[in-house]
């Protein structure tokens, strides 16, 4: 249970993380938090050639908030990010998942940006950075560019990141503001990976739902938006719940779980329908 | 041969350094280069939470970073929580309210009890048993680490009224 050798970098400064990066290529992983990648080091699912720590590179642990989204530099810890309150103010569904993210101490080294190019399925903050319409901005040898959430995932543990690549910030996009969140999960043990989890945003006009839109978190094998605009326009917290119904058919529809040592395919689609249902009631009666 | 790095890093206030190649776990250069062996390893996955320490006062699994990336930090351990002749408050309130059998997790539960009390002071049950829930125990069955940490609270209050006395008495 001990890492492979590498060849550790410790860049100062983006040009010089780039330059490593594009000299090793697919041979190198970034490091950032790490608390994904070391225990896959320790157990030997990942033997990288080469480290680039970017903990020590200037400029890239600052949250910005602006009218229209919230950014998040590469290194900043989910700590960070849950704890501000400004970040919160402005979009509280980040706080919301974030206290679902492992625990408080892996939320300490953790960073939000690592686990979203970690791209696993059964990851929080991906399934917020679809729900957010987030963009990634992302740098290489060949410049900067952006990618947007949804053109990101592509399988399990897989994004359209380059190896050369590196993700700088993501910019979680801010809801209108009749906009509520919600975010919900089940596990075996407090901080385990979810059996199946939940995202939501609810927007309402006059008292009634007018969009609706869930991401969700362990029943899909890339993070996606399920809008339930259709089946939840009009609603309102007295007569929601003559909608289960149709919410239940949608998430079960949707979901594409498998089955595994901690819950059969069933079971996790049937979860997820229960937990979106209840989310939506907690949700509109706020 | 790996190339080895020098650390230097400040241990429960104490300067500290050793040449380590790039892979050596922050555990296993507390345990094995520095010879601090509370800290203890147990599932070294980030899992059971035996191998908390504090990273610059926040709790952190030493298990799931590089001693190389600890240079320049302060680092507290289970031996900067008290000694055996003068216990901290919540190495007293673990011994006073059965907080621990075999003693395994205990080092994890110490560091993280520790780092939480100075940010919640007066947390309810429901409160301490969320602030322990990423430490895995096998033996106690949890109630009484429960009662530790509001214990560690009680001791830790008491203390700091009678700092307070102390202060305001006449000089």
């Amino acid at each position: 249970m001990k890492p492979a050798p590498f060849v550790y970098h410790a860049p100062r400064t983006l040009d010089e993380a780039l330059a490593a990066l594009g000299e090793v290529g697919h041979d190198g992983k970034i490091l950032a938090g790490g608390q994904s990648l070391i225990p896959m080091l320790s157990m030997r699912l990942a033997t990288p050639a080469h480290l680039i720590d970017i903990n020590g590179v200037a400029g890239l642990d600052t949250i910005e908030v602006a009218d229209g989204y919230v950014r998040v530099g590469a290194c900043v810890r989910h700590a960070q990010l849950e704890r501000s309150e400004e970040a919160y103010a402005a979009l509280p569904l980040l706080r919301q998942a974030l206290r679902n993210v492992a625990h408080p101490a892996i939320r300490n080294r953790g960073t939000t940006v690592g686990s979203i190019a970690h791209a696993d399925a059964a990851g929080e903050m991906p399934s917020v950075a679809v729900l957010t319409d987030a963009v990634m901005e992302v740098c290489g040898p060949a410049g900067s560019r952006e990618i947007a959430a949804g053109d990101f995932f592509t399988g399990p543990l897989e994004t359209t990141l380059g190896a050369d690549e590196l993700v700088t910030a993501v910019r979680f996009g801010r809801f209108p503001s009749n906009t509520s969140t919600g975010f919900v999960e089940s596990a075996r043990r407090s901080g385990d990976y979810a059996v199946a989890g939940v995202a939501l945003a609810l927007t309402s006009g006059d008292g009634a739902i007018s969009a609706a839109r869930a991401s969700f978190v362990s029943v899909t094998d890339v993070p996606d938006v399920l809008d339930l605009t259709e089946v939840l326009s009009g609603a309102t917290a007295e007569d929601v719940a003559a909608r289960a119904d149709g919410v239940i058919e949608a998430v079960r529809a949707h979901v594409t779980p498998e089955s595994d040592i901690h819950a059969s395919a069933d079971y996790r689609r049937m979860l997820a329908a229960e937990l979106t249902r209840r989310l939506i009631a907690e949700v509109i009666s706020r | 041969m790996s190339e080895l790095f020098p650390v230097s890093v400040s241990v429960n206030g104490v300067a500290h350094g050793a040449s380590v190649p790039a892979r050596r776990l922050l555990s296993d250069f507390l345990r094995h280069d520095l010879r601090l062996t509370g800290t203890h390893v147990g599932c070294e996955h980030g899992v059971c939470g035996a191998c908390t320490v504090l990273l610059d006062g926040a709790p952190v699994r030493s298990c799931l970073m590089f001693a190389v990336q600890a240079a320049g930090h302060e680092i507290t351990t289970v031996e900067g929580c008290g000694t055996i002749e003068a216990m901290g408050p919540v190495q007293q309130a673990l011994t006073e309210s059965h907080g621990l059998q075999c003693g395994f997790c205990t080092p994890g539960f110490i560091t993280t009890i520790t780092a939480y009390l100075r940010e919640n002071p007066e947390p309810t049950a429901e409160e301490a048993r969320e602030a322990i829930s990423g430490n895995l125990c096998r033996c106690t069955g949890y109630q009484n680490i429960v009662k530790s940490v509001l214990r560690a609270a009680e001791i830790i209050r008491g203390t700091d009224a009678e700092a307070g006395d102390r202060q305001e008495a006449p000089a």
